[in-house]
């Protein structure tokens, strides 16, 4: 009887299948570098779509460290962090961030998505609680869900309704106080949310770390290098002392057009990670010539202060620009160089929504500008956001260049959206 | 004691596996050891909250006292007392190219492991048995790295975009027609971390109602990605068949847990060579129980890739089976090839699945040119497509050098575990304290080896670990087993109670001259 059942059990296919049509599939592949002037499936075009904030991708210096350290080093580094994988460049580069952005130290990760996600499980295991803004990235949710730790989201950017929480909190905790004395605490916010381009209210945040004895958690992968009159990120931009800030984490892969990430603050805080960061212990660690870019990427950055306040410029023009098209929103504040636009109205499902990007994108893509559609997976996020066009300033465009996008997305908005 | 072979006719040749124990008196000292040290903890804790000695650990903020501890004492009991005292041992720093040989910073401490300084001299020339350069391709040739050099000046070191978005070069179309050439499946994808390879896909092809079966000693990231999915997790004893099968019936039989519905799919994890083990998979065995029970296999190859098979196609070359058995063909690029990142190949149905719904597609930028540029060559240069021999000189020097190894290993007494054809050789030390001795001696005679405790192995089977590379010498070998048969003989290492004249059938002598 029991070979019977075995015999008739029949599993799932491994995985469902993919229809040729499926609005992911396609990719838009990239022939040569993807920089300013960038080539996609033939067509050529003005990027507007590759976080290249700072343009420092095809940045001659940036490629010749690289060079001197493939020379030296060769590529791979062979080994994790604790296995003769720790080389002279990572622990420069260490200490480089650690003095840039002002902290005691800073301990990096070989890959941008594994800083975060490796990072809050370090700290919040099960039975500690966590409150995080809805509007968190793919990132900071598989991190979560990692720990294991009580979740709980707040509205996004919604000072009142976290504090509604913490005082829902702070009333349990007065039924259990013993239970409260071992349960940790923390607030997860972005810098510069990726999904809304919108800044988190940071004084009120350290204002309730206080008041409720939370420890706060900041992520700066696109505020790094963007905000700030020195580009250290959303605390230089409020005027906060860093030390409030018990981590930061960022990723390199945006402002300092590198591969990998990083998480700074104080000792007691980062020296932890670097036995219970999975992502550190267990893999290997950055190739040397990535970190070497890395190095000299923040070189330039210091030594070029003022193409922060030029991307800024940028930022605030063609969000002036982008304003009044008719049937799309700008979604993001002024100086986010990362926007997103969105259908003013809704064509009914979600599915259609995006066909009715895709079409003013290849519109778009046609005609020299390169966009990119913001791609989520619907199934596996708490919050989706509504679906979108990415529209990314960077430090190269020029104002013809900035114009010609503006006006091209108005061309093809009227005729694709009426 | 040799493992038995359960259903030795699949096999085509002999797998011989070793896993001696040690004597009794071995596991009592080692105890012994960790009794004192945890003793001797106990009392230093408590000198320290009396203030009867100095702290030297990083204190939290004067402002956030009255915070909830960000860290239970007693959680770092075993990593202040007992780690810290042989932290020299590990991250040592390196100033060059992790090939057969490399440059050591030298660093000394004033505070015994508290802090380091570093004096500014290099140790040079220290004989690599740690880097995972199975293959050599970890050189600075200038010759090889032509190729490299050229994709660097013309990409530059970034991308700056996902996969779905904006961030798949013709490189990575390349690379992935490559890769899916020359493991010989219908297509793969390629990933910017190892790490993340699993931990990013196991989610999105295993969900709610499904049924993970994992080995005992599966790597973080596996186990990372199977709690992740929201599967259900079941483990089944290293290696053995038995276990595997057993939970296999039972998983058809009663069905999930709470109410007996059948399980929607079930998925069998494994590694190819397992790395503090250096055992291989039993393949041949795992295909016919996963085709009987109609379960899918996820082989994960990160150190088998490249090292085994005769010509350095992984596992599924090495015994002799084919591709289309093993569902997900999943492996790293940072051990033989050199490089970074991880792949996943098989059916195209998979792969087309995986570049919708995977979580790095979406989410996590791609991998960088210049690296996808290593890997092409580097495969290029293991499938001949360079016009040379060269790779497949490299695949049978590395089996050369690790049957050579192991021999000699064997003959001095030394407790080794793992497969004879596993370049990752674990020589077993038990006792902590002979952790921090050996290592240090070893480095004194210039050879830079990575020992392995508590908690990435169990309490009492504390291992020295030698990753054996193409790029090794007979003299860089040699040197290493002098060294090793003299380190021996003063701290007592050598438990084994079979040397070579008792068991000479043990010794695949004949197969050795083959080769040569």
């Amino acid at each position: 009887e029991k070979e019977e059942l075995i015999e008739e059990w029949q599993p799932e296919p491994l995985v469902p299948p993919v229809s040729k049509d499926h609005p992911a599939l396609n990719y838009n592949i990239v022939s040569g570098p993807p920089t300013h002037i960038i080539t996609v499936n033939g067509n050529e075009c003005i990027n507007f779509a590759s976080f290249n904030f700072l343009g420092l991708l095809d940045n001659e210096k940036v490629k010749s460290a690289a060079q001197a350290s493939l020379k030296k080093y060769g590529v791979g580094t062979c080994g994790p962090r604790g296995f003769y994988g720790t080389f002279d460049v990572h622990l420069e580069l260490e200490e480089r961030l650690a003095k840039f952005m002002r902290t005691e130290e800073a301990i990096i990760y070989s890959y941008g998505f594994a800083t975060i996600a490796s990072a809050i499980p370090a700290y919040s295991k099960r039975g500690d609680i966590v409150f995080v803004d809805e509007a968190a990235c793919f990132a900071i949710q598989k991190g979560l869900q990692a720990s294991r730790s009580n979740i709980k989201l707040f509205k996004h950017n919604d000072m009142t309704d976290l504090e509604r929480l913490l005082k829902d909190q702070e009333t349990e905790d007065q039924k259990n106080p013993r239970k409260a004395r071992v349960t940790r605490r923390f607030i997860v916010v972005e810098g510069l949310y990726m999904n809304t381009g919108d800044v988190c209210p940071l004084p009120e945040l350290i204002k309730l770390k206080y008041k409720y004895k939370v420890r706060i958690f900041l992520e700066e992968s696109l505020s790094f290098g963007v905000l700030g009159e020195h580009g250290r990120g959303i605390t230089e931009h409020f005027g906060i002392n860093i030390d409030d800030i018990d981590l930061i984490s960022a990723n390199m892969e945006n402002s300092l057009a590198s591969i990998g990430g990083f998480c700074c603050g104080r000792s007691f805080i980062i020296d932890h990670q670097r036995l219970s960061g999975q992502g550190y212990c267990f893999s290997a660690s950055l190739p040397p010539l990535l970190a070497a870019a890395a190095i000299e990427a923040l070189n330039i950055m210091e030594d070029n202060p003022d193409i922060f306040q030029t991307l800024r410029v940028k930022c605030e023009q063609i969000h002036k620009a982008l304003q009044g098209i008719s049937g799309l929103k700008v979604v993001g504040e002024s100086f986010s160089p990362a926007l997103h636009l969105q259908l003013e109205e809704s064509c009914g499902s979600r599915e259609s929504d995006e066909k009715l990007l895709k079409r003013l994108v290849d519109y778009c893509m046609n005609r020299g500008i390169a966009l990119t559609q913001a791609h989520y997976l619907e199934k596996e996020e708490k919050c989706v956001p509504p679906p979108s066009i990415r529209v990314v300033v960077t430090v190269e465009q020029t104002e013809q260049e900035l114009d010609k996008a503006a006006s091209l997305l108005k061309e093809a908005a009227l005729s694709l959206l009426n | 004691q040799k493992n038995g072979v359960s259903n030795g006719s699949l096999y085509k040749k002999t797998f011989i596996e070793h896993f001696e124990q040690a004597p009794m008196y071995v596991a009592v000292l080692t105890f012994l050891g960790f009794g004192v040290g945890t003793i001797f903890g106990y009392l230093r804790d408590f000198m320290r909250a009396w203030g009867l000695e100095k702290r030297n650990i990083a204190a939290e903020r004067e402002q956030q006292k009255d915070f909830v501890p960000l860290y239970q004492d007693f959680e770092n009991f075993y990593t202040r007392n007992l780690y810290m005292r042989i932290r020299d041992n590990w991250n040592r720093p390196i100033c060059s190219v992790p090939g057969p040989q490399f440059d050591l910073m030298e660093r000394i401490t004033d505070d015994y492991n508290w802090t380091f300084r570093f004096t500014g001299r290099t140790i040079k020339n220290v004989i690599n048995m740690g880097s995972y350069n199975y293959l050599g391709f970890a050189e600075t040739d200038v010759n090889a790295l032509k190729t490299v050099t050229i994709e660097l000046q013309k990409y530059g070191t970034g991308i700056c975009s996902t996969r779905q978005e904006m961030g798949t070069l013709d490189k990575h179309v390349e690379l992935e027609n490559l890769v899916a050439k020359f493991l010989g499946v219908e297509d793969a994808m390629v990933f910017g971390m190892g790490f993340a390879t699993n931990s990013m896909n196991i989610p999105a092809l295993v969900g709610k109602g499904c049924l993970i079966l994992s080995d005992e000693l599966n790597h973080t990231s596996l186990v990372l990605g199977a709690r992740l999915s929201g599967a259900t997790i079941r483990i089944f004893k290293h290696n053995n068949m038995q276990s595997l099968e057993k939970l296999l019936r039972d998983a058809i039989i009663y069905g999930q847990p709470r109410n007996h519905r059948a399980w929607r799919k079930i998925i069998i994890l494994v590694e190819g060579i397992y790395s503090m083990e250096g055992s291989i998979v039993r393949l041949p065995e795992l295909v016919s129980l996963k085709k009987k029970y109609k379960a899918y296999l996820y082989l994960d190859e990160a150190h088998s890739i490249g090292a085994v098979g005769a010509t350095g196609r992984g596992v599924v070359e090495y015994f002799g089976m084919s591709p289309d058995d093993v569902d997900v063909l999943m492996g790293t690029f940072t051990k033989s090839f050199g490089a970074a990142g991880g792949y996943i190949a098989g059916k195209k149905d998979l792969v087309d699945f995986l570049r919708t719904h995977s979580h790095s597609a979406v989410y996590a930028t791609s991998m960088c040119p210049p690296v996808a540029e290593q890997i092409i060559r580097a495969m290029k240069c293991l499938m001949g497509l360079d016009g040379t021999t060269q790779g497949l000189q490299r695949v049978r020097q590395l089996g050369k050098n690790t049957r050579y190894f192991r021999r000699r290993l064997h003959e001095m007494g030394f407790i080794i575990y793992g497969n004879d054809d596993s370049p990752v050789v674990p020589l077993l030390l038990y006792m902590p304290g002979k952790i921090g001795a050996f290592a240090r001696r070893m480095l004194e005679k210039n050879i830079g080896v990575v020992v392995v405790g508590f908690p990435a192995t169990p309490i009492t089977e504390s291992r020295a670990r030698f990753c054996v590379s193409a790029a090794h010498t007979r003299e860089m070998l040699d040197t290493v087993l002098n060294a090793l048969d003299e380190l021996g003989d003063f701290l007592h290492l050598k438990y084994s109670r079979y040397s070579k004249s008792s068991h000479p059938e043990l010794y695949e002598e004949n197969r050795l001259e083959l080769e040569d």
